[in-house]
């Protein structure tokens, strides 16, 4: 009975502290061009980005963008998940297989995804597809890793009681597998969720297909400091609200699950 | 059940050595040698100007990256990594075990922290560019302000999570705060601190890649963006190859380095597994 008066206490504590924290940081950026120690033309005043961030949000063109990034941080997203579902299962489920890939799993995994660029740009030129390419390579082997751990992760007496019980594969797939590999698959799905934003932002950067990251360099390389850091607020929001949204549809889906059960009776 | 038929299957194959060894080579080798000569055969039947066959990309790899350009373009390109990754494991815990320790500041900093971690990484080029310019001192601030937060985070994430127990059976005994800190707070923080380091490492290396291929006139990320807009196919996939294997060293050295530094903790896991 008394805890709960503390706890709210707590929380409102460590709400106020994170309010001020975040508005400390706004001042203290406020302050550095204000008191001369950084050129306003190139860290420019919190008053000027956020009155960028604001024009930005009434702009049917900054709309368009992100749209257009996020249209490709979906589709990547999409076709990653589903296909490193499908080919995890069956390379996890097949011992055979598992041994046979390693080395080129093993090899292919470390290989950063941004050298790939060059050959997305000859393939498709400055288009969405190229991006794609990129974000599906890098998310691709978030979700990949975790489904083999999360396959092999099977109880060996539930699977051999499965099996005497005279389970059916189907059977055992849905009611052995896929409960063991789904924490395992939705903490992949989270961090390809990050990455596959960090991609699709980096690749209009870099290639120069339409979207916010292109929006970036081309204001960088108008010079135009308020812009572009307006721009990276959006993006630090942007994937802000990914987390967020992961975090959430992980805790609904594993709400049967004692990682999410066990943690608080609340 | 599982460890009977196991014995069975290994007296079945340890008949011949030379058996034994053709199948653990053919496991590791086989696919990779299958992929190259399927590759090959592809490449030769293909009319796309866009994939040269693997003998082609091995010979370029030779003529292009063995020699100077070793000493021109990967070294320098290697050596600003390394500073930045090394930047950010130092900064990353330092800051990492003041803030896990504090609690005042951990709720102070704690939402400003999970917003510039959500920063994509690469956005942070541009803005870096604009302060510092383009120096080698801008791509080695790059590496380290991308590859600092997956390290800071999880050192607040192992610090706080140090057994209180410990934490107050050492208070109790009056160890002093240095002493704590480096027989208690570090190790039990360790497992977590490597794993975000292990992350570090490839946002590191994909920020080494773009902030030269960005503004740069040498290093890895610049020649293959250079091939790839003269045409020369042959000399940017041996890049990327070059690339491939750099990441694949990387894994392998902190593979080796975190089971040396983690030896008690894997040790502690298996003891409890059996």
């Amino acid at each position: 009975m008394r805890v709960f008066p503390t706890r709210r206490l707590r929380a409102l504590r460590k709400a106020m502290l994170g309010v001020v924290g975040l508005t400390g940081f706004l001042v203290v950026w406020q302050l550095i061009p204000t008191l001369g120690l950084i050129n306003p033309l190139y860290l420019p005043y919190v008053t000027d980005v956020l009155e960028r961030l604001f024009e930005q949000l009434v702009d049917l063109a900054f709309w368009r963008r992100l749209g257009s990034t996020m249209t490709s941080w979906g589709i990547g997203l999409t076709v990653a998940t589903v296909a490193a579902v499908v080919l995890g299962t069956v390379v996890g489920l097949v011992p055979f297989l598992r041994r046979a890939t390693h080395t080129v799993v093993e090899f292919l995994r470390p290989i950063p995804s941004v050298a790939l660029i060059p050959i997305a740009v000859l393939m498709f030129g400055i288009q969405r597809q190229a991006a794609l390419v990129i974000i599906v390579y890098a998310s691709f082997w978030q979700v990949f890793v975790q489904v083999i751990y999360g396959v092999a992760d099977v109880d060996v007496v539930a699977r051999d009681t499965a099996r005497s019980f005279g389970l059916t594969r189907r059977e055992q797939l849905s009611h052995l597998v896929l409960p063991t590999t789904l924490p395992y698959l939705m903490t992949g799905l989270r961090l390809a969720a990050a990455v596959a934003l960090i991609l699709a932002i980096t690749a209009e950067m870099v290639i120069g297909n339409p979207g916010l990251g292109r929006m970036i360099e081309l204001s960088r390389s108008a010079g135009d400091a308020a812009g572009l850091y307006a721009l990276v607020v959006v993006t630090g929001l942007l994937g802000l609200m990914v987390n967020i949204v992961f975090r959430f549809i992980e805790r609904r889906v594993l709400s049967w699950h004692q990682s999410v059960r066990g943690e608080e009776p609340l | 059940m599982t460890a009977y038929t196991g014995r069975i299957a290994s007296t079945a194959r340890s008949r011949t050595v030379g058996s034994r060894i053709a199948t653990s080579l053919l496991y590791p080798l086989g696919l990779p040698t299958l992929l190259l000569v399927l590759w090959g055969l592809v490449a030769t039947r293909t009319t796309s100007r866009f994939f040269p066959d693997p003998l082609t990309i091995a010979e370029a790899f030779r003529e292009t990256w063995v020699g100077p350009a070793f000493v021109e373009d990967v070294l320098p390109s290697l050596a600003r990594l390394g500073l930045g990754v090394a930047a950010s494991i130092v900064l990353g815990i330092a800051a990492g075990t003041v803030i896990g320790l504090t609690r005042w500041l951990r709720e102070l900093l704690e939402p400003l922290l999970e917003f510039l971690r959500a920063i994509p990484p690469p956005v942070l080029i541009p803005v870096v560019m604009l302060l510092l310019g383009i120096t080698d001192t801008m791509k080695v601030v790059v590496i380290a302000s991308g590859a600092v937060w997956p390290i800071l985070l999880n050192t607040i994430d192992g610090v706080r999570g140090t057994d209180s127990v410990m934490t107050e059976t050492a208070e109790s005994f009056q160890v002093t705060w240095w002493e704590r800190l480096w027989f208690l707070v570090l190790p039990a923080a360790s497992p977590r601190i490597m794993a975000g380091v292990r992350q570090a490492l490839s946002v590191a290396l994909i920020l080494m890649v773009i902030s030269e291929m960005f503004a740069s006139s040498s290093g890895l990320g610049y020649r293959i963006a250079y091939f790839q807009r003269n045409y020369l196919i042959a000399e940017m996939w041996s890049g990327i190859l070059l690339l491939g294997l750099v990441g694949v060293f990387l894994a392998v050295a902190f593979g080796l380095v975190e089971r040396r530094v983690l030896r008690w903790y894997h040790g502690i896991r298996e003891v409890n597994r059996a």
